[in-house]
């Protein structure tokens, strides 16, 4: 070190420092780089072929062999990743059979082949994409004014508790109570079957993130009267006042009218 | 009870009899009202349900007024209802919603409140079915049945202004449809609306009106008609079912004082303690989770209370009919199924007293009551009437029921439809067939008693069973079957040859009387009565050597089961374990 320092002083020390300085940093940063870039580019190409292998398996019976649709299934050119997730995700694809709507049943497939048809359908053409953890954090937005965008723009079909509600023909916007606050996001994305699409222009990410806050709430929230029979309102109340509450008044009335013998 | 056991309680109580007597003569009053008999049967407490129901709904209302504000003026929500703060409502929704989260006891006595309202309804409509299926509305009770109907009518009127003053987005709805309705009356449907909700829907004035309406006008007009219903009962006595020794002459029963008060009080308790434990355990309305209403929204799943529910299915059920007149739109899709159907049925209910009093040209009074079974046409038509309501009734409820069962909403609508039409006229059918069919069995039992299921085989081989006797209770029950027949038919002249000026309503009258009384199995003969009795006896005189043997043999024999005593036990095993040898 003695006979490094001693040239501490020497005039193009200050040349030769800056000359290693930017030989480390920039031969650090290409390293890495490439390093990351390849490793990614490969594990992409992995997914997307993996993908690609599933989609070929499981889906192009209906979907085509591209993804271009069939007569038995839509083209999902530019539905993308998002839309998968909450298909598949949800359980709706693949589809048993064909009825008036997919309905939400227990998955078929591991989160990993869901990330990779994700994947595969994504690179066949833009669309929209998973959200992010950063996209779903709700916390410490406006509960309330999600409240109000829900009863402005979900409650009409999906009703005011989110228990559901039915629309023709044997369609039905389902309920919300077991649906995950990503599954939400997606579906407001992408608008699968008959719901429309809430696009981030007309519907911008802080309004989802409150409305998924308010939909948690009523997951969230306790019943402080006691049993809700559902949230269904006057039809299960009115079911539960004959059935609960005459029959037993009956029974006070056969009792207390009873002859003692 | 002599007069040196009477202790200083009964003392005290004489003499402040005495006291009130002397100075306003209450005793002979007293007396006579107190000793006042009142039969016995448990459906003739239906009626009280509905009464004590309508006092634990003035008694929970009575509290609700005083955290109330029947006003639209909008406010910031800043309450504990965290999914609800910052949002602009009315101070209607936010005081209702203050009496769920911050008055003491506040949503306890919202749900005792909206549970005994619909706990009311459904008596009234309990009630009105003993009333009708035991013809309880014949002379001298018609005025009462009005009395009754325009009650049930109340009822509705409470229960619906009540269902719209929280201002929630469940009862704006409920609004929003009474206005659609009243728009759909035609010349005169747009003027009324803006007089009912001064001006242009929803406007500001709604709220404090329906408020007056609900908690001043119809429970006033309530609480008058129970009373005259009451008196009129009072007077005109309380009828009875038929039994030993009861006429249309007299009441067989017990005096109101002690028994019935103590029986009315303590079931006041008891329907008191079941609502407030509904009320208590069983959440209703939840107004929190409809949010405010605001005529921009409506929420899928929006139904009315279960009484309105039925008119709610007729307008779901009802084709799309629409005349355009004179540039005029006509809505028959809505008047129709909303006002010209309940106009129709409660017109019916109204005057079915005096149509079935024409039909059987029967002016007597009636204190003892029918069994349904008895007046099969009567019984087929209320279940007919009941069955039509509940078809409209789910029709109300078919998109709940659509999603809940995965049905197609469409394809509910269609059932619904043709069951309207097929279901009442099916139910009709049934139930006559099942009231003739008990008729038939009741006459069986007259002519032949009660079979034991003993079957005795004769020394000739043949196999008879054994009957026994009603006793003399059952047997009067039998008997009271009223032997009515349909009207003959009128003459179309007299005996001069004299046109008969009354021929067409007499036919009509005979038409329907022909319709009523036609279908009826006859009560058994003197001489058929006789036949069965010695029937009866023969088959004891067959039986009593067996009888004698048992008894000799000390055999129990409790009617239909012959039980051997334990002595014979060993013995008989042997047997089978003989004869199991043998077989083998």
């Amino acid at each position: 070190m003695k006979s490094l320092a001693k040239h501490r002083r020497h005039p193009a020390a200050v040349l030769v420092v800056i000359m290693l300085g930017l030989l480390l940093t920039g031969g650090l940063y290409a390293a890495a780089n490439t390093a990351t870039e390849a490793r990614s580019v490969e594990a992409d190409a992995l997914l997307i072929e993996e993908g690609k292998r599933l989609f070929l398996e499981g889906c192009s019976s209906c979907h085509g062999l591209a993804g271009q649709g069939s007569d038995n299934g839509p083209s999902l050119i530019g539905v993308g990743a998002a839309a998968v997730d909450f298909q598949v995700g949800t359980g709706r694809m693949p589809l048993a059979n064909f009825g008036a709507q997919a309905p939400s049943k227990a998955v078929e497939y591991s989160d990993e082949d869901i990330k990779a048809m994700a994947a595969f359908v994504a690179s066949l053409a833009p669309g929209p994409s998973i959200p992010s953890a950063a996209d779903l954090d709700y916390s410490g937005v406006d509960t309330a004014r999600g409240g109000e965008l829900f009863r402005a723009n979900c409650s009409q079909c999906h009703q005011a508790a989110g228990r559901g509600g039915a629309l023709s023909n044997g369609q039905y916007a389902p309920n919300l109570m077991k649906t995950s606050p990503e599954h939400i996001w997606e579906a407001m994305l992408t608008g699968p079957q008959q719901m429309p699409v809430f696009a981030d222009t007309t519907l911008p990410p802080q309004d989802k993130k409150e409305i998924i806050s308010y939909i948690e709430s009523l997951r969230a929230s306790d019943d402080p009267g006691g049993w809700a029979l559902g949230r269904f309102g006057p039809v299960t109340e009115g079911l539960f006042v004959w059935i609960g509450g005459m029959l037993l008044a009956v029974i006070l009335a056969i009792w207390i009218g009873a002859k003692v013998r | 009870m002599s007069t040196e056991q009477i202790s200083g309680f009964e003392k005290k109580g004489a003499s402040a009899a005495t006291y009130v007597d002397e100075r306003v003569h209450s005793n002979s009053w007293l007396s006579r009202n107190l000793n006042k008999v009142f039969p016995d049967h448990w459906s003739f407490m239906l009626g009280e349900i509905a009464l004590y129901s309508f006092v634990v709904v003035l008694l929970s209302g009575v509290y609700l007024t005083l955290f109330y504000k029947p006003s639209v003026v909008e406010v910031i929500y800043d309450g504990p209802y965290i999914p609800l703060k910052g949002v602009t409502i009315s101070e209607a929704y936010d005081s209702a919603l203050a009496i769920s989260f911050e008055v003491r006891g506040g949503l306890l006595m919202r749900q005792i409140h909206h549970w005994s309202a619909l706990f009311f309804v459904v008596a009234i409509a309990v009630h009105m079915f003993r009333v009708f299926f035991t013809g309880a509305f014949r002379k001298p009770r018609e005025l009462n049945w009005v009395v009754g109907m325009t009650l049930a009518l109340m009822a509705l009127a409470a229960g619906f202004t009540g269902y719209s003053l929280p201002d929630d987005l469940l009862s704006g709805t409920g609004l929003r449809i009474i206005e659609g309705i009243i728009l759909a009356i035609p010349v005169i449907g747009t003027w009324l609306s803006f007089f009912v909700f001064g001006g242009e829907f929803p406007g500001v004035d709604i709220i404090s009106r329906l408020y007056g309406i609900h908690i001043l006008l119809v429970p006033g007009i309530i609480v008058a008609l129970i009373t005259v219903h009451l008196m009129m009962v009072w007077t005109q006595k309380h009828t009875q079912f038929p039994g030993p020794g009861r006429t249309d002459k007299n009441v067989v029963g017990y005096p109101l004082m002690p028994v019935y008060m103590a029986k009315a009080g303590g079931f006041f308790f008891l329907i008191f303690g079941l609502i407030t434990i509904i009320a208590g355990i069983v959440q209703i309305n939840p107004i929190w989770i409809f949010g405010p209403y605001t005529p921009d929204q409506v929420s899928a799943g929006t139904q009315p209370d279960w009484y309105i529910g039925w008119l709610d299915g007729a307008l779901r059920l009802m084709p799309s009919v629409e005349w355009i007149i004179f540039g005029y739109t006509i809505s028959l899709n809505v008047f129709i199924p909303t006002v010209v159907l309940p106009g129709l049925l409660v017109t019916a209910a109204i005057i079915y007293p005096w149509l079935e009093a024409w039909a059987t040209g029967d002016k007597k009074e009636h204190h003892v009551l029918d069994r349904p079974r008895n007046a099969p046409t009567r019984t087929a038509l209320g279940v007919m009437a009941i069955t039509f309501y509940v078809v409209l009734w789910i029709g109300g409820g078919n998109d709940i029921i659509a999603v809940g069962f995965d049905l197609s909403i469409n394809f509910m609508i269609w059932f619904l439809r043709f069951a309207l039409i097929i279901l009442p006229a099916l139910a009709f059918i049934i139930t006559k067939r099942i009231c003739l069919s008990l008729q038939r069995r009741d006459r069986e039992k007259l002519l032949h008693g009660r079979e034991t299921g003993r079957i005795l085989r004769l020394p000739t081989g043949e196999f008879i069973e054994v009957h026994e006797p009603v006793n003399s209770e059952e047997k009067a029950l039998l008997e009271s079957k009223p032997d009515t027949k349909p009207l003959p038919e009128p003459p179309e002249t007299d005996s001069a040859g004299v046109r008969n000026p009354k021929y067409k309503s007499g036919r009509r009258a005979a038409g329907l009387s022909r319709f009523l009384y036609r279908d009826t199995i006859e009560k058994p003969t003197e001489a058929e009565m006789h036949h069965g009795e010695q029937a009866v006896e023969a088959e004891d005189e067959f039986e009593a050597p067996l009888l004698e043997r048992e008894e000799a043999m000390h055999i129990a024999h409790d009617g239909s089961v012959l039980a051997k005593p334990a002595v014979d036990a060993p013995e008989s095993a042997t047997d089978t374990e003989d004869g199991g040898s043998d077989q083998s």
